[in-house]
């Protein structure tokens, strides 16, 4: 173990340069249509924030290190060369002015995933001591009490202390063998605790077996957002460890976009082997119940609602179709965003953004995008399937003062529950 | 009979004064000349005395005399040839040996400063001149002597325009062309593996109408009968700008006169008069015959690729060398690749494990 | 050395020093790239790699409507100055003769005519991309001298066939042996720049195609 220095950024960066991203610098163009795809461009209008000049540094070791020609450059001095000013310069780029949301990598014409090689580079700037106050604070949070938020067990624990008082559900604690374990994420249990008790009503309905496993009840992993494996891997251990010793065959990732992405694709290649479980996100879980007539619905939202897709867990989830399904299901009145689904805008507080707080100002920015789009729809309400992104909406549309509620697919759906509607009559 | 005009010694072989104005409106029109020169053509070529014309033969083939010669007999054109007093052509003469050496000095002697040398074949530099001789003397020597007293030097051919043949790839003989050995005397260059007979009468009506050379080009080629080229002039031409091409000799687009460049025409990159002149009387020239231009009148045509390689296609094996080239690149794309699998080893090799505890300076 | 010297030179020895640098160096970069190889991906697929791959390979070809609404000219002139380069590239007679040569096949061309009019539309393309290039404050800001290299040799082989297949500004085989020598020096130049997009957009739209199909998203 060793101090942050630029030396050690510049080796993880190196060791994160695999073929894909030597590819995506060799095929890089520099047509610029990248930037048109970033909010963080298109709202402020700062060319700094093309998506492919944030891996500027990458670029620059990766010609330096990794081709012919850049060597011979570096042996001249003609090299451009990376250092402590280069780290400090990029740090907010790299962090602040990217929500890894993925835009850039659906536009570019040569096919360069440039998000992907953001989150890689975070890698190095992390090693080089250049992660944000923010994310390490949340990073410690998480991997030394458990969540970012400082969430702890008996928060949940008063939790489903407080469902069982109030409707009569249960939330299981570590029930070994049962199908499915549930996840969530820090600011369920903090902020939106609607979520814990739909999914103890639709469970109910479905009649599956769930548990909560006290040692892995939360989902989110900040070693992603900061962009460290062996955080990420530390988080997502105790995630599978639980997952294993439960004896669960399904996990399911919560209303939380960068958690979907955690557990469900990065989860097995930093643990070094495949799950002997699945991964599934609520939404996927609860389109099948209704596929499969486990559940069933009654009566519908007659407001004017849109659906705000969570990038992580629509375009790079793929979990496109299932929302639109559901809410088809239990909404009147369903309306498409602009460019919605596997092209929606970010909220702008994803991918680490919103634990940064040095980024709230350039946040709010990117949130103009959101608020022309919701302007133009001028709808009632707006669902989404994110807790990260409907805090990022809250408080945007809070500072922009428009008014409109921002509910969770899973809750609404559970308010339309045929049983629930009963047991209410 | 050595003082008759050109214009008596016409009528004298039975050339009517129609005739002869019909030749000289072509010469006019040859020479691109508005028309209201013609009057002047013939009354030039009428009073014209007969110059002294020394021909010198080096490294050839004597096809240019061929050419020159057999020009379709009798013409007019020909007529000028009778009328010329060539006092020296070794093939054609009837004298030999030294009578005919005697020949040659006595009309340079006699008209010294004022004859005309035509040459053809190019002139070997190699061992001392050794490769061609006439008489004792290289022609190196000969061209040198003769050269002095001329005044003006008509390369006939591409060897004495160019070098040639004998000059192709690997010149053995060192041949070198006319101009590049006499650099102080006016020299008009009449290039054609043989050139066209017409152009070689022409020049020389020039000649004998305004006493000068005509104008030339960079390639001191008469303007006049070089200043396009074969393809801009082709009547299959439309073939071409329609993307029709012949890709066999036999095959229908041959039979049906597409353009010849993917069987090797060289016309775009040829300037001469063939597709306008014609050759054998105005009869036929190459590509009518159905055969690609060679380029013969070029530069260095002899090493320019292969007559049937389209002037597109490089003259090298581009196969050959795509897989030479992607051998040699695997071997150094192989070296290139070990060197990034160590960095890269390397750096994943001795990456640090990071815990919270290392992402603060600070700390 | 004059016009027919150097067009000897640019059909010979010029073009196969050329050639031989194109793909020794374009062998060169191609495995540099493989050589930092690539994890193989752990997490439960959801749909076909490799069907993702090629579905993004072709489909990449096509713009995003959101992207597109914002640049039309630019995108239009990008496809503009591709196919241009293309047909005249490949549809050309005496091109065609020269892939014949190796290759062992033809194909028919395009009439000359019509070539030379899309070579003119080409042009005028590649000047709008230099302006845009120029104007755009994006494009603008990620240029470097590279791109400019790789501009200008892109346009001098189409700019040099024109004039020489109109016969203008120079003699006809000083205008084509300044065109091979053009393509010369592309060919020297691509594997040392951005041209090398040529080959890595299908490795890079087959590397993103490929995580995506896996992960059943669209891409």
């Amino acid at each position: 173990m060793s101090a942050p220095s630029v030396e050690k950024g510049i080796q993880f960066i190196k060791g994160q340069i695999d073929a894909p991203v030597a590819s995506f610098f060799s095929a890089c163009v520099h047509c610029g249509l990248c930037a048109e795809a970033c909010l963080f461009f298109t709202e402020t209008g700062d060319p700094k924030y093309t998506p492919i000049n944030k891996v500027e540094p990458m670029r620059r070791i990766w010609e330096s290190e990794f081709t012919l020609f850049g060597k011979l450059k570096s042996m001249l001095g003609m090299g451009e060369k990376v250092d402590e000013a280069t780290f400090a310069e990029w740090e907010t780029l790299v962090y602040d002015g990217c929500t890894l949301c993925g835009r850039c990598s659906l536009v570019c014409p040569v096919g360069n995933d440039i998000s992907g090689m953001i989150r890689k580079v975070r890698e190095g700037f992390a090693a080089a001591g250049h992660a944000p106050e923010g994310l390490i604070g949340a990073s410690t949070r998480a991997v030394e009490i458990g969540s970012p938020m400082g969430v702890k067990l008996p928060a949940v624990k008063a939790q489903i202390k407080h469902l069982q008082q109030d409707t009569g559900l249960d939330a299981p604690l570590d029930v070994k063998g049962a199908e499915y374990m549930v996840l969530l994420s820090s600011m369920e249990i903090m902020n939106f605790p609607e979520y814990l008790e739909a999914i103890a009503r639709i469970m109910k309905q479905a009649g599956k077996t769930w548990t909560i496993a006290s040692k892995a009840f939360e989902a989110t992993n900040s070693g992603i957002q900061i962009g460290v494996s062996d955080i990420a891997k530390v988080l997502v251990s105790r995630i599978v460890d639980a997952a294993e010793e439960l004896g669960v065959k399904t996990v399911i990732s919560p209303e939380c976009g960068h958690a979907f992405t955690a557990i469900r694709w990065d989860g097995a290649n930093l643990i070094g082997r495949p799950y002997n479980f699945e991964v599934k996100h609520i939404l996927e879980v609860l389109d099948e119940f209704v596929e499969q007539g486990l559940i069933k619905t009654e009566g519908k939202e007659d407001a004017k609602v849109t659906y705000h897709d969570p990038c992580q867990i629509a375009r790079k989830g793929g979990v496109v179709k299932q929302p639109r399904n559901l809410l088809n299901k239990i909404a009147n009145n369903f309306v498409e965003m602009e460019d919605g689904g596997e092209m929606n805008w970010c909220c702008g507080g994803g991918g680490g953004v919103s634990a940064n707080e040095r980024a709230d100002e350039v946040k709010l920015t990117a949130f103009n995008k959101k608020k022309s789009q919701l302007q133009a729809l001028g709808v009632d309400t707006l669902v989404t399937a994110c807790a990260n992104c409907r805090l990022t909406l809250e408080e945007g549309l809070e500072e922009n003062e428009m008014d409109m509620p921002i509910v969770g697919l899973t809750e609404m759906l559970a308010e339309y529950l045929v049983e629930d509607k009963k047991e209410e009559a | 009979m050595n003082d008759l005009t050109l214009g008596e010694r016409l009528r004298q072989r039975g050339v009517s004064r129609r005739g002869f104005m019909k030749f000289c409106a072509a010469t006019a029109s040859m020479m691109a000349l508005p028309p209201m020169m013609i009057p002047k053509v013939a009354a030039a070529l009428e009073q014209a005395k007969k110059p002294s014309v020394i021909w010198l033969s080096f490294q050839e083939c004597t096809a240019c005399t061929e050419s020159l010669t057999r020009s379709h007999a009798p013409s007019i054109e020909g007529l000028i040839f009778d009328h010329i007093s060539l006092d020296y052509h070794h093939t054609l003469q009837a004298a030999a040996g030294h009578a005919a050496e005697h020949a040659r000095e006595e009309a340079m002697k006699e008209h010294w400063g004022k004859y005309l040398v035509v040459v053809d074949g190019s002139i070997p530099m190699g061992a001392n001149g050794a490769y061609s001789t006439v008489a004792g003397h290289s022609n190196v020597d000969t061209m040198h002597e003769v050269a002095e007293g001329a005044a003006a030097i008509i390369a006939v051919g591409t060897c004495a325009a160019y070098g040639g043949l004998p000059m192709a790839d690997p010149n053995p003989t060192d041949a070198v062309s006319v101009e590049d050995l006499v650099t102080d005397k006016p020299i008009v260059n009449v290039p054609g593996c043989p050139p066209i007979p017409t152009v070689m009468t022409g020049v020389l009506a020039h000649f004998l109408t305004f006493g000068r050379l005509p104008e030339l080009d960079h390639l001191k080629r008469p303007k006049v009968f070089y200043g396009q080229n074969i393809h801009d002039r082709c009547y299959r031409r439309p073939f071409y700008e329609r993307g029709e091409f012949a890709e066999t000799f036999d095959d229908e687009g041959a039979r049906k006169g597409w353009c010849l460049y993917k069987l090797g025409c060289k016309g775009p990159t040829t300037y001469n008069a063939c597709a306008t002149a014609k050759w054998n009387e105005g009869t036929s020239w190459p590509v009518e015959a159905g055969h690609g231009c060679i380029g013969c009148s070029e530069p260095r045509f002899w090493d320019a690729g292969g007559f049937y390689q389209a002037l597109s296609v490089p003259t090298s094996d581009v196969g050959s060398t795509i897989l030479t080239a992607g051998a040699a690149g695997l071997a150094v794309g192989a070296a290139a690749a070990v060197l990034n699998k160590k960095t890269k080893g390397a750096a994943v090799a001795n990456r640090e494990t990071i815990t919270i505890k290392d992402l603060s300076k600070e700390s | 050395m004059d016009a027919n010297e150097l067009l000897i030179w640019a059909r010979g020895p010029g073009f196969d020093i050329a050639l031989t640098i194109f793909v020794v160096g374009m062998l060169l970069r191609l495995l540099e790239v493989l050589a930092l190889g690539k994890k193989p991906d752990l997490s439960a697929p959801r749909g076909s790699g490799p069907e993702g791959a090629v579905r993004t390979l072709i489909a990449r070809t096509l713009p995003r409507k959101t992207v597109f609404d914002k640049e039309p000219l630019r995108i239009i002139n990008g496809y503009v100055l591709h196919i241009g380069f293309f047909i005249v590239l490949f549809l050309y007679g005496p091109h065609i003769a020269f892939f014949e040569s190796f290759l062992g096949f033809g194909w028919p061309a395009l009439p000359s005519g019509i070539v030379d009019a899309i070579s003119a539309i080409t042009i005028l393309s590649l000047i709008a991309a230099l302006v845009f290039r120029m104007n755009n404050n994006v494009m603008r800001f990620l240029s470097t001298p590279g791109d400019y290299i790789a501009w200008a040799v892109t346009l001098l082989p189409v700019l040099t066939g024109y004039l020489a297949y109109n016969h203008l500004l120079l003699p006809y085989t000083l205008m084509l042996a300044l065109h091979l020598l053009s393509v010369e020096l592309l060919l020297v130049v691509a594997p040392f720049t951005k041209l090398t997009h040529m080959f890595s957009f299908a490795m890079a739209r087959w590397y993103q195609g490929y995580q995506a199909g896996r992960r059943g998203v669209e891409s």
